[in-house]
């Protein structure tokens, strides 16, 4: 191809067994996936009915993580029937098919898109398919990574491809400095607000900018995983040296004379200079604020030192945007007008494949430190792997968790969507350092407002929504090693 | 797959923006390792009442609109999780395609793979269909694929969409997507070689 390409095309290039039409469709190669305990069952049920085989175990991994319970104690057992079942039959494709599982007593078991980074299975460069929408989180890495769903994981393990359109590609370039206590979350959520949940629709992200460089490869993470709620179809960001020093001794990372050719093979990985994007956008991280969500759609969202908007001012003179904002505030109980600091909570959660790493814990407990739960709100920490839950009780951060009030639990996806026993009764009002505040999502007739995790540990102790930044800084800034 | 061709019935308009699979399909209906009794889940907490009962007011318990084959939509419909599942449930209802301004990725890729059609159109001629369905006596549609039209059954007025050849010859011949890539299976093998020979720590 002629000219500067931009760095997805590169790797959609570098992945195209053959062009199947002159529209953008190709036979794309995709080097890695992951499985689910609840996306996988149908297409290895597909793959047994046609007698079909898995092209390339090693390529795959397996973890459960949807729908394992996260109570303090791990045990294997799943307490619904639904789940066990599930389990119990992913633990049988691993087996007939010869794939690598990661089960919940397994020291590795974690969300899949926590996991999968600190196995090390996702490389710079690699395309990664997987059957859950959060895997444009891989982008941090320097992979295309996008979601598929069950058919299409059944295409892929059969034939290592995919039938795939070419997407259109908008830069999202990151400049500025951050003020205190905005976190990449907020810069997120203030791109989603911006830019709509469907201003991504049918293109493949790529980040960059001096402030995309700033931010450490786990909160690049939490950028490429919810850009997906703006409608991302792919994400992307060029590898740095901190991609490649985070990946550097992963297990499944390549070692000795291979990780000096790899280096060498991932410098080139970017967009060439004038590469052309069909769309651009650009973000002043000096001008986020941290942020929280008023309504049902993540671009619903707000600076949380605003208020409740009103549906007129908020449609801009759609009715159909309006008719949204009149339905989601009807749903989340509130007024127009109303200051959203003002808001008291019931329940406090920090968990999730977009905030549930060791960075996002620290943060929450730099907040927590020396101070308790409000009465009369139950605070959950679901760490977003095992290994996370381990490195945050070696530091102490487990401990100010624990003293502060929060339960401290077992890592999976828990709370973000409630498909295991981590569910909200109707009416409850949830701080959550996740991803969807959708109707119903963490539990029929919940209210969800999405947030930072450290704006979930200030609201989990006021007791209602609050700006971090009131919150004064501890006396002491807790560094991992001398809190333990 | 069950082939698409030509289909004839009533629309029911939902046209809220951003609708989420979620909402599509709530996660209480996530549980099994099948694809059978999704039909019950598709919009469940909207279309069912807490004691299980159809809500009267949701537009698919409405009268002319119980048996409705395609759905009129809003901007960004089936956006969110990934999950099939709200797309299996709707085929299962019997919804055979949907009209729209424009589609989640995932799940329009998910109704490629299932059969169910996806006509993206300009938001004016989106909304004067709402308009006309919006009438159980003139919510019929016919949608022809291989003409590539929409007609109003009760005006006889005629819209034309586009759709790409790679994704009308698998809908209206329901074909298997698996089966037509292994046939590929020694060009995939060659081209495997030659990647994992140029990124060797790939193997």
């Amino acid at each position: 191809m002629a000219g500067p390409r931009t760095l997805y095309d590169k790797i959609v290039d570098a992945h195209t067994v053959r062009a199947l039409d002159d529209k953008g469709r190709v036979l794309l190669y995709v080097d890695r996936t992951i499985l689910n305990e609840y996306t996988s069952p149908q297409a290895f049920t597909g793959l047994r009915e046609a007698g079909r085989t898995v092209w390339n175990p090693a390529a795959a991994l397996m973890v459960v993580d949807h729908v394992n319970p996260t109570t303090p104690r791990r045990t294997a057992d799943m307490p619904d029937a639904g789940a066990a079942r599930q389990a119990a039959y992913f633990a049988q494709n691993a087996r007939d098919f010869g794939i690598e599982l990661i089960d919940v007593l397994d020291p590795r078991q974690g969300i899949e898109h926590v996991v999968a980074p600190e196995q090390g299975l996702v490389l710079p460069g690699m395309v990664v398919a997987a059957g859950d929408s959060h895997t444009t989180s891989y982008a941090a890495l320097g992979a295309l990574g996008f979601g598929i769903g069950t058919s299409d994981i059944e295409h892929y393990l059969a034939t290592q491809t995919l039938v795939y359109r070419r997407l259109k590609t908008m830069r999202i370039t990151l400049h500025g400095a951050a003020g205190l206590g905005v976190t990449a979350k907020d810069m997120v959520m203030e791109l989603i607000r911006r830019i709509g949940a469907d201003g991504a629709v049918g293109h493949a992200v790529e980040f960059d900018g001096p402030a995309l460089v700033a931010l450490s490869v786990e909160e690049r993470m939490t950028l490429a995983n919810m850009i997906v709620e703006a409608g991302a179809r792919g994400a992307v960001m060029a590898p740095d040296d901190k991609v490649f020093r985070y990946m550097d001794g992963r297990p499944r990372a390549p070692r000795g004379a291979l990780w000096q050719r790899a280096l060498a093979a991932w410098a080139g990985l970017a967009s060439d200079p004038g590469a052309r994007f069909d769309r651009s956008f650009t973000l002043d991280v000096a001008e986020v604020a941290p942020m929280v969500t008023w309504g049902t759609s993540p671009d619903q969202a707000a600076p949380v030192a605003g208020r409740v908007p009103a549906p007129e001012a908020e449609a801009e003179g759609d009715p159909a945007r309006r008719r949204a904002a009149e339905r989601a505030l009807a749903y989340m109980d509130l007024r127009p007008g109303t200051p959203l600091d003002a808001i008291p909570i019931s329940h406090a959660f920090i968990g999730s494949c977009t905030n549930a790493r060791i960075e996002d814990l620290r943060d929450a407990a730099r907040v927590l430190t020396g101070r308790t739960v409000a009465p009369g709100v139950r605070a959950i920490v679901v760490p977003g792997s095992t290994a996370v839950r381990v490195q945050a009780e070696a530091e102490g951060v487990a401990e100010i968790f624990r003293q502060a009030g929060f339960e401290w639990r077992q890592s999976g996806c828990s709370m973000c969507l409630a498909m295991n026993d981590d569910v909200l009764a109707p009416g409850d009002r949830c701080a959550s350092s996740t991803n969807r505040n959708f109707e119903g999502r963490q539990g029929a007739g919940a209210r969800t407002h999405l947030m930072s995790p450290a704006m979930v540990a200030a609201a989990a102790v006021t007791g209602r929504i609050t700006d971090v930044r009131r919150l004064a800084a501890p006396a002491r800034k807790p560094e991992p090693c001398s809190l333990s | 797959m069950l082939p698409f061709v030509t289909v004839e019935g009533a629309a029911a308009p939902f046209l809220l923006p951003n609708v989420d699979t979620d909402v599509i399909m709530p996660k209480t209906f996530l549980k099994g390792i099948d694809r059978a009794g999704l039909d019950r889940g598709v919009f469940n907490l909207l279309r069912f009442r807490a004691d299980g009962a159809p809500e009267p007011e949701f537009i698919l318990n409405r009268p002319g609109y119980e048996g409705a084959r395609f759905l009129v939509v809003g901007p960004n419909f089936g956006c969110g999780s990934s999950r099939e599942h709200a797309v299996w449930g709707l085929a299962q209802l019997g919804i055979r395609a949907l009209i729209g301004t424009s589609f989640a990725g995932i799940f329009d890729d998910n109704c490629r793979n299932n059969g169910l059609l996806t006509i993206s159109l300009d938001p004016a001629v989106v909304a004067r269909i709402a308009v006309v369905v919006a009438r159980p006596e003139t919510s019929r549609l016919r949608i022809d694929l291989p003409a590539e039209r929409v007609t109003i059954v009760a005006t006889g007025e005629e819209i034309l969409f586009e759709i790409e050849p790679l994704r009308k010859e698998p809908l209206l011949r329901g074909l298997d997507a698996v089966g037509t890539t292994l046939a590929e299976a020694d060009s995939i093998r060659a081209f495997e070689a030659r990647h994992r020979a140029e990124n060797p720590w790939l193997a």
